[in-house]
């Protein structure tokens, strides 16, 4: 009973350690931004937040949550490229579990860092995180209001 | 170990682009120095980034990798009267050219910036992860 409780937890804390994963990466392109021959790299976050919650969804839809994410690539425009997930164990070390950035702007000295797109993923990463941070915030207090029955 | 890499991560390249700003900065204090005897003026430096990796993952800094020296020509000036002049009444400034030191200023300090947004990003993302369930 009491994992019905906390499974939403669980959910947003996944999603909050793949977040502060992209962060790190994403800091990682800006610092580099002036190293020669260094390639961004980014990873796709929803497929493997998919992969994470894997198991873990059927828990949550029969929960009631309405958790259940949507996995299939789906790309929003012809010309944009399927970025594949990270691997099935959850951790970003596995090899091919990163994608390469192509050059936007092609440089002589082979960096492919578009500062504008690091920068405003970043932002956006930083957004994205910080809300997460309130779902697991509101969900425990609502736990928490329910165990004190005020 | 999460986001406390970050500050790593920003910290070197910091560290890095302060380096190259200080190159910079005795490229131009040295843009009109003149030859000594031996005939060899100032030669602009050039600082050469490499990735840094930490740890793992794709978490990687910046570390300069090491400073070159120019090998372009020596600007010569025809003024015979320079203590400095060779026997052909040449001086030889040094090769600095000063607008491409400023360009390089320039882009230094933007990166300097950049990555001290994401370190001030990172902390607050922490503080507020500290705060977790109060």
């Amino acid at each position: 009973m009491f994992a019905n409780l906390t499974s939403g937890l669980d959910f947003h804390a996944k999603a909050l350690v793949l977040r502060a994963d992209r962060q790190r990466i994403l800091a990682s392109n800006i610092a580099n931004a002036d190293t020669p021959g260094y390639v961004a790299r980014d990873f796709n976050f929803r497929e493997t937040l998919g992969q994470m919650t894997k198991t873990s969804g059927s828990e949550l839809s029969k929960a009631g949550l309405g958790l259940t994410l949507q996995t299939s690539t789906s790309t929003t425009h012809p010309r944009h490229v399927e970025l594949p997930a990270v691997s099935s164990n959850g951790t970003l070390s596995g090899t091919g579990a990163l994608v390469y950035a192509t050059q936007s702007q092609p440089s002589v000295d082979g960096n492919s860092v578009d500062l504008d797109r690091e920068r405003a993923s970043f932002v956006d990463n930083s957004v994205r995180y910080e809300s997460t941070l309130r779902f697991i915030n509101g969900q425990s207090r609502t736990i928490l209001s329910a165990i004190q029955g005020q | 170990m999460s986001m406390f890499s970050i500050f790593n991560v920003s910290g070197s390249a910091v560290s890095a682009q302060s380096q190259r700003l200080n190159v910079v900065a005795s490229n131009l204090a040295n843009a009109d120095a003149v030859a000594g005897p031996d005939g060899q003026a100032y030669k602009a430096r050039q600082v050469v980034f490499q990735t840094l990796p930490m740890g793992g993952d794709a978490t990687a800094g910046v570390k300069v990798n090491a400073i070159t020296e120019s090998n372009q020509p020596f600007k010569r000036i025809h003024d015979p009267n320079h203590p400095s002049a060779d026997a052909d009444g040449y001086v030889n400034y040094s090769n600095v050219n000063p607008v491409e030191e400023m360009v390089n200023m320039i882009s230094a300090s933007r990166s300097y910036q950049n990555n001290i947004e994401v370190m001030n990003t990172a902390k607050s993302l922490l503080l507020k992860t500290l705060q977790m369930g109060q």
